[in-house]
């Protein structure tokens, strides 16, 4: 006959409470975890899916998920030429934030190399992948847009070919696929009015030049788009990713690359820790101390409830003691009660976590290994919780009955 | 087994008692010596505050006394307040209580407040199960087996508890007014239950009560008074009690 079965089943309206209380509390535990882990994922998406195994961005930068980084696209033809690389691409992202349907739209624009890189390996929800050098572009779902749709930035038109799931910047934006070329040309193109600012006052500079008034070609050059305009050079990418042929040796890629003075070189993986270390740090050790502080709070509550509930019982655990029951009757009485309670609070945390989570405005990943650790945390915050009830209930002598 | 047998289930010697000490000082025994034998039925009356439930208290291994000695079926269990055995194992293995109140587990159905008691002593679920139905019958308790006992009235309660005490057949039974919510029809049958654990099974019963009309189940009357112990007649206390009636002593 199992005690602390009957006790729970008597009791049923306050333990479920409780259970449902400590659920919810494990259920942000959890979900701060999975919060953690989706900024990781989110911060480290893009070098993972681009798998580069070498990324050259601007001199003396930590490159451009940490910072501005401008290379001349130039790179990419040198950076081929290096003996064992096949393949570089150009990357560009910057992060805008444009009106969109009369809302704020946050968008982190990204460049893929045209042609090399069509967005093959983007996983699309719907849609289709970049089928041409312009105006095309492919969204994530976390902005809002649905295939088909058109979207104005600066001077010109892109219509949304195909839709991502759960590709997020490291600051929680969606992510927005246009070629390089797009992704310069939103970057440094204006709206038409700011244009033709700009293109005024290109005039009137190139008018106050010689060159300007000896040849008058010039002028009209001044009007075109930006990325056309020789005078003030092509627009720069943020890097340069390149691949290495079959036995390459990497070492020596390297230590050509590192020999240049306009370039640094990062590996995938150092892309992906400063990463870590960077813009993700500060948001990973806050969420730590939250989770700490729960995790507290929740052995603190436990501690409470299992020990008034073993304060309730003392009588009973009294009268036990008096028919003779053995310490580890009264010890498996207070001590399954607390299991029990963690179970039901684990089992409500993953169920009502599951169904609230894709309502976190930030994406929240549940590992294997988490539910695990969560497991065994809450194990340990049963024990712990237990302490103060055993405590109270091995030291109730059975005399206390006759009282 | 029909008579009392020579071999004594209680033995005690110079029991004494202090509860507090200075000022609150209370000496609820002095100096009780004693000899209760297996079979023997025995009544145990007093006044309130007389120290009988400290008594039965101490030879049933729940207070230790502040002074004498308490045998068991021949064993020295107290020498002064020091335990020599595994009390806790004895009063799984050998001793039956009731108390004034019931105290019955509240979450535990009647059946499993008398099964909790077998499965303490190490009976497996199902016997467990059928005795513990089997001696709710006897009181008169199978259609109230699955209640709680907050569900059961003062009397039932108190039946149930009864059962828990007889459930393990022990050598040494321990009442104290366990009639005492009981109707007089009720508190006859309980009584006889007694005195067929002491008779038939060879028990030592020792009964605290107040009710003098069911003094004669009793082989012996035992009389408190102010923490002194001595033996009476049955026949007298029972003349007694047509003659002074419901006026037995109060506060002591
Ligand atoms: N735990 C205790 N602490 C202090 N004094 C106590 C304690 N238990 C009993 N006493 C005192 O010891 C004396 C004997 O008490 P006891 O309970 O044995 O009497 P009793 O004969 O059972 O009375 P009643 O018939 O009312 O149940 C009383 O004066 C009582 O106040
Ligand atoms: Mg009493």
């Amino acid at each position: 006959m199992n005690l602390a079965i009957r006790d729970v089943r008597h009791n049923l309206g306050r333990f479920g409470l409780t259970a449902l209380g400590i659920g919810l509390l494990l259920m942000i535990v959890m979900g701060m975890g999975g919060i953690y882990q989706g900024i990781v994922e989110d911060a480290t998406l893009l070098v993972d899916e681009l798998d580069a195994d070498l990324w050259l961005v601007q001199a003396e930068t930590r490159g451009p998920f940490a910072e501005v980084s401008r290379l001349a696209p130039t790179l990419e033809d040198r950076a081929l030429a290096v003996p064992g690389v096949v393949s570089a691409r150009r990357f560009a992202t910057h992060t805008i934030q444009r009106e969109h349907g009369g809302r704020q739209m946050r968008l982190v624009v990204v460049g893929l190399a045209w042609p090399q890189d069509r967005g093959e390996w983007l996983p699309l929800a719907s849609g289709r992948r970049l089928a041409q050098a312009r105006f095309e572009f492919v969204a994530d779902e976390s902005l809002g847009l649905s295939v088909g749709e058109k979207l104005r930035l600066g001077r010109d038109v892109y219509t949304v070919t195909g839709v991502t799931r759960h590709m997020i910047g490291t600051g929680g934006d969606g992510l927005a696929f246009f070629t390089v070329r797009d992704a310069q040309t939103i970057q440094f193109e204006l709206s038409p009015e700011a244009i033709r600012f700009e293109r005024e006052s290109r005039r009137a500079r190139a008018q106050d030049l010689d060159l300007g008034l000896t040849q008058p070609a010039l002028l009209e050059r001044a009007g075109r788009p930006v990325e056309t305009l020789p005078a003030i050079g092509p627009a720069m990418v943020s890097a340069v990713l390149v691949d290495l042929g079959p036995g390459a040796d990497g070492d020596a890629v390297r230590a050509t690359f590192e020999g240049w003075p306009d370039v640094s070189t990062y590996t995938s993986d150092e892309q992906r820790s400063l990463l870590l270390e960077g813009p993700v740090d500060r948001a990973r050790r806050q969420i730590g101390l939250f989770r700490a502080l729960l995790v507290l709070i929740s052995a603190l509550v436990m501690a409470l409830i299992l020990y008034t509930l073993t304060l309730d019982k003392l009588h009973d655990i009294a009268m036990l003691k008096l028919i003779g029951a053995r310490d580890r009757v009264i010890l498996g009485l207070v001590l399954q009660e607390a299991f029990l309670l963690g179970a039901i609070g684990y089992v409500i945390a993953y169920v009502v976590g599951m169904q609230v989570y894709p309502f976190f405005p930030r994406r929240v990943i549940i590992t294997n290994e988490m539910l695990i650790w969560l497991a065994g945390a809450v194990a340990v915050l049963c024990l712990i919780g237990s302490i103060l009830g055993i405590w109270k209930a091995m030291r109730v002598q059975p005399n206390e009955v006759l009282s | 087994m029909n008579a009392p047998s020579d071999h004594p289930a209680i033995e005690t010697r110079g029991l004494t008692k202090i509860y507090g000490s200075g000022n609150t000082e209370v000496r609820a025994l002095r100096d009780v010596t004693f000899t209760l034998n297996r079979g023997e039925v025995v009544a145990l009356l007093g006044p309130s505050g007389s120290g009988k439930s400290t008594l039965l208290g101490i030879v049933g291994l729940i207070n230790a006394p502040t002074r004498g000695e308490v045998m068991l079926d021949g064993t020295p269990v107290y020498r002064d307040a020091r335990a020599l055995v595994d009390v806790r194992r004895y009063r799984r293995e050998r001793i039956g209580f009731v108390f004034q109140k019931s105290n019955l587990i509240p979450f535990l159905s009647a059946r499993e407040n008398v099964q909790v008691a077998l499965e303490i002593a190490g009976a497996s679920g199902r016997n467990a199960r059928r005795r513990s139905m089997e001696l709710l019958e006897t009181l008169g308790l199978s259609d109230r087996a699955h209640h709680l006992p907050r569900a059961l009235s003062g009397g039932q309660q108190q039946r149930v508890a009864i059962a828990r005490a007889l459930a393990n057949r022990p050598s040494l039974m321990l009442a104290d007014e366990p009639t005492a919510a009981l109707d007089s029809e009720r508190g006859r049958q309980v009584m006889g239950l007694f005195r067929d654990l002491g008779h038939q099974q060879g028990a030592g019963v020792l009964v605290v009560t107040h009710d003098h009309r069911a003094l004669d189940v009793f082989d012996r009357v035992l009389e408190m008074e102010d923490g002194l112990l001595r033996d009476a007649t049955v026949s007298d206390l029972t003349a007694g009690a047509t003659n002074v009636g419901g006026s037995q002593p109060g506060e002591a």
